[in-house]
């Protein structure tokens, strides 16, 4: 393997003449981009809360979330992989080795991020907004969707870092998903079948598109945020 | 909208016996006094006087360790809306424009779409702040968005302000517009309640003066009377100039 190997690769992946790799490329995007919506829907509310709630048990609430940021993608895999399988108590959907399967497994390992993430953001911004929301009658629940709203640039963030774990996983969906080519096979459990087999070139290849796609969402959201947070101080 | 409104429903404020501890400490020690309608109430005192607090206790942001804050009308609401807001020190601006800054704080008191894209544009014409509408209000000026949260708060139609040390971070032309402001709507019958340790500012702008020292009141008289004959040995010393604890 040289480096003309390589970019030969590069090349006869983007070109069109490996077949079958941009529908990869796609159920990869389709997948993960799902799953940090389904985990943006329900955990920038949910860290948001817990952001501002006081309860008993909220510390409890807190490290757990934070330690679930660190779930092992294998693990999550095998928990969904568990709770589909036809034995398991969601089997009868019949999700597994399926995209809806991949989501699911994928959801589990970008929430922890999106609500710890937003925790955090949310109870900073909420020590600056605190006396005036207040004052307004904004608190608890009520103060959310202001504190989300005025988070938003930093939120991006959060989401990215959802994004980036859910988009380079490979344990996860390869377990639940089950690579297989035109149906479950994404980037990155390509390059893991690609590399056992012996091919590197096409391994890397697919490896180095893959960074250029996160590389091209993070400078697209890293200007967004920018533009945004300039235009509102 | 600069017709005079009929505030009298949620005033006087009746505040018995106001006790705030916090780490220990008694901040507020035992607070008795009244506050009628009209006029700049100015609540005057050495920093750590404990001004704030009550000002945050009378406007709801603290709960009483003990004693109450009793309004006209309970929790000083005029229907549903609270008709009593404070002005902070350091104003809240949300990373927003002037004008959402406005529609969403009328947003919060229930007031619908249409009337409050109305209230905010009438708002920002009264305080002469039109011009900064579409602006973000963060990269606005201290004194500008100190404006802004008085427009903010006049638009919420309040019957009483209330003033953390409004101008104690705003350069001398900044203060001269502030408490202009506050002059604007005293003449307009609302009820202001401002702490300052300010005594120029205390001069140009009372009424009446509450001097606030270490949580009690050590002396509630005529802003006139206050500063001409103060009766307090500590009135006295703060007047001339003396470090009062």
């Amino acid at each position: 393997m040289d480096d003309a190997g390589i970019l030969a690769a590069i090349g006869g992946l983007l070109d069109g003449s490996v077949a079958g790799f941009w529908p990869i490329v796609g159920l990869g995007l389709a997948v993960t981009l799902s799953a940090v919506a389904i985990a943006a829907v329900i955990g920038l509310p949910l860290g948001a809360l817990l952001g501002v709630a006081r309860f008993p048990g909220r510390s409890l609430a807190v490290v757990t979330v934070n330690a679930a940021m660190g779930l092992p993608p294998v693990v999550a895999g095998l928990l969904v992989f568990l709770l589909l399988s036809r034995s398991g108590p969601l089997g009868g959907l019949g999700w597994l080795f399926t995209p809806k399967a991949m989501i699911l497994a994928q959801v589990l390992l970008v929430l922890p991020i999106v609500v710890a993430l937003t925790r955090q953001t949310v109870e900073d911004l909420w020590c600056e907004y605190a006396e005036h929301l207040t004052s307004l009658g904004l608190v608890g629940a009520r103060a959310v969707p202001t504190l989300l709203w005025d988070a938003r640039f930093s939120l991006i963030t959060a989401l990215l870092a959802g994004f980036g774990r859910a988009s380079a996983e490979v344990g996860a969906v390869l377990i639940v998903g089950g690579n297989i080519l035109g149906h479950t096979r994404t980037m990155t459990t390509a390059i893991a079948l690609e590399t056992s087999k012996g091919d590197l070139a096409l391994a890397l290849a697919l490896g180095a598109v893959l960074i250029l796609l996160t590389l091209l969402l993070n400078a697209a959201a890293y200007g967004a945020g920018r533009i945004g947070a300039r235009n509102a101080g | 909208m600069t017709a005079m409104r009929d505030t009298s429903s949620i005033l006087p404020l009746r505040v018995e016996n106001l006790v705030f501890e916090a780490g220990g400490r008694r901040l507020v020690d035992g607070l008795d006094f009244r506050l009628e309608r009209g006029g700049t109430t100015v609540l005057l005192g050495p920093n750590g006087a404990g001004k704030s607090l009550i000002m945050r206790l009378c406007h709801g942001l603290v709960a009483p360790t003990a004693g109450v804050v009793r309004w006209a009308l309970p929790g000083g609401r005029r229907g549903a809306t609270k008709a009593h807001a404070m002005v902070f020190q350091k104003p809240v601006m949300l990373r927003r424009s002037v004008f959402a800054n406005l529609t969403h704080a009328l947003a919060a008191a229930g007031v619908g779409f249409g009337e409050r894209r109305r209230r905010a544009a009438v708002a920002l014409d009264h305080f002469h702040l039109s011009h900064l509408a579409d602006r973000p209000a963060r990269v606005l000026s201290g004194g500008e968005q100190q404006r802004v949260a008085i427009a903010r708060a006049w638009a919420l139609d309040a019957a009483v302000f209330f003033f953390d040390e409004p101008t104690s971070q705003l350069d001398p032309a900044a203060t001269r517009e502030i408490e202009e402001t506050i002059a604007l709507l005293a003449g307009e019958g609302r009820t202001i309640v401002m702490a300052t340790h300010d005594l120029g500012q205390a001069r140009r702008l009372a009424d009446r003066v509450v001097f606030v020292v270490a949580g009690s009141i050590e002396e509630d008289a005529p802003a006139e009377r206050f500063f001409a004959t103060p009766s307090s040995p500590r009135a006295v010393a703060f007047l001339a100039g003396d470090l009062v604890v």
